[in-house]
């Protein structure tokens, strides 16, 4: 059982991967935020999934537990800092913060 | 009355967190959540005075099922659009407005979660009366408020216009 | 008996998070893309902690029903939390005027870095 676990576990983190592309590469603010929030959630499983593996489950569900608030917490204040954002691509920010070429009409 | 609720409910999530059931610990419980509950017991519950709490959550409960198993369908919707290769041409997206006649913040807020957690539509925005909602296609946009609206009204005992 | 169901479970959840992981990566604009964030989140926590918790009732002392109790508890926050974080996200993009894309826009490769 334990093999299994470790296996989800590794899979969690494989997916977390993925979802770190669309936190990367954006390409708007909010795009990224998306990202992190799902990278979160998952963060928020794999803790758990990382207790019952060491068999201290009983100490990182309280971290599991307040992660999932901390997640939820920062996705609300980073949403309503993001309202009415005017530079929504963050044009100009970093390496990954060039507005994507349109390509012309056909 | 609510400041009991709010004390009650305070001290049984005191006593899962705490995991410790010696009278030192218990105490210490019982006056943290009374004082919590003294500060703060018109945030839990508002419009305090408002008949028929009871029924209303048990209602709510009974909604709960119907709620997954809304939920199974809508993500294995998205999770079939997602794996599908000819994904963009299945998905026909689409900002619809409709007006809602449930009158309480709590059945609009009920309503807003409801849609999201249903297949194919995401609540953008709530004004008021006005639902934005943004579906993935027509036939989802279609469909909308539903049979949702009906169950809501009839969990708050709100009047069918 | 119950490793099998943890098992079958947990599976099922990492299959929804693959799901909807790729859907994050290739669905054409903001606003799908939070469908596929929103909803599998939600399903995929269901799964795999209500594994987790049948998985810790398992022998059931007080120590391991607290744990259960808890697991229960962030499954109830998540699945209050998610569609509200999601609806905030969303409304952030809206009021920035992300632009929605239509049918109509369809091999523009409008929004997304031409993936």
């Amino acid at each position: 059982m334990n093999g299994f676990f470790i296996g989800a576990g590794v899979i969690l983190c494989l997916l977390m991967l993925l979802a770190l592309y669309r936190t990367v590469v954006g390409p708007t603010i909010i795009d990224r935020m998306m990202g992190a929030t799902v990278i979160g959630t998952k963060t928020t499983i794999l803790l758990v999934i990382i207790g019952t593996i060491y068999g201290r489950v009983e100490m990182f569900v309280d971290i599991a537990l307040a992660y999932a608030m901390l997640n939820f917490i920062v996705t609300i204040a980073a949403s309503r800092y993001f309202t009415h954002h005017k530079n929504i691509t963050g044009a100009g920010f970093g390496v990954f913060g060039r507005v994507p070429k349109r390509r012309p009409k056909k | 009355m609510y400041f009991i609720s709010t004390t009650l409910i305070l001290f049984a999530f005191w006593l899962v967190l705490s995991g410790k059931f010696d009278l030192f610990h218990l105490a210490l419980g019982a006056i943290s959540s009374l004082v919590v509950a003294w500060m703060s017991s018109d945030l839990l519950f508002f419009e305090q005075n408002k008949k028929g709490r009871t029924g209303e959550a048990l209602r709510f409960l009974a909604y709960i099922p119907w709620l997954v198993a809304e939920i199974f369908k809508s993500t294995i919707h998205v999770a079939w659009l997602a794996l599908h290769p000819a994904m963009r041409e299945r998905i026909d997206p689409r900002i619809v407005t409709f007006k809602t006649r449930l009158k309480s913040d709590v059945a609009r807020a009920a309503l807003a979660n409801s849609i999201t957690l249903t297949p194919g539509t995401i609540t953008v925005r709530v004004e008021e009366d006005v639902f934005t909602v943004h579906a993935l296609s027509d036939k989802t946009a279609a469909g909308l408020p539903g049979g949702m609206e009906e169950r809501i009204a009839r969990i708050f005992r709100e009047e069918a216009a | 008996m119950i490793d099998y169901l943890t098992m079958i479970l947990t599976a099922a959840g990492l299959f929804f998070f693959f799901a909807t992981t790729l859907g994050l990566l290739r669905f054409p604009d903001f606003y799908s893309r939070m469908h596929a964030a929103g909803k599998g989140d939600t399903l995929s926590s269901l799964l795999i902690l209500s594994g987790l918790a049948l998985y810790h009732l398992h022998d059931p002392s007080t120590a391991n029903i607290l744990v259960a109790a808890k697991i229960l508890f962030i499954l109830v926050f998540i699945f209050m939390a998610s569609p509200t974080a999601t609806h905030a996200i969303i409304d952030a993009g809206y009021q920035s005027e992300v632009k929605p894309w239509t049918r109509a826009d369809d091999g523009e490769g409008d929004d997304d870095l031409a993936v």
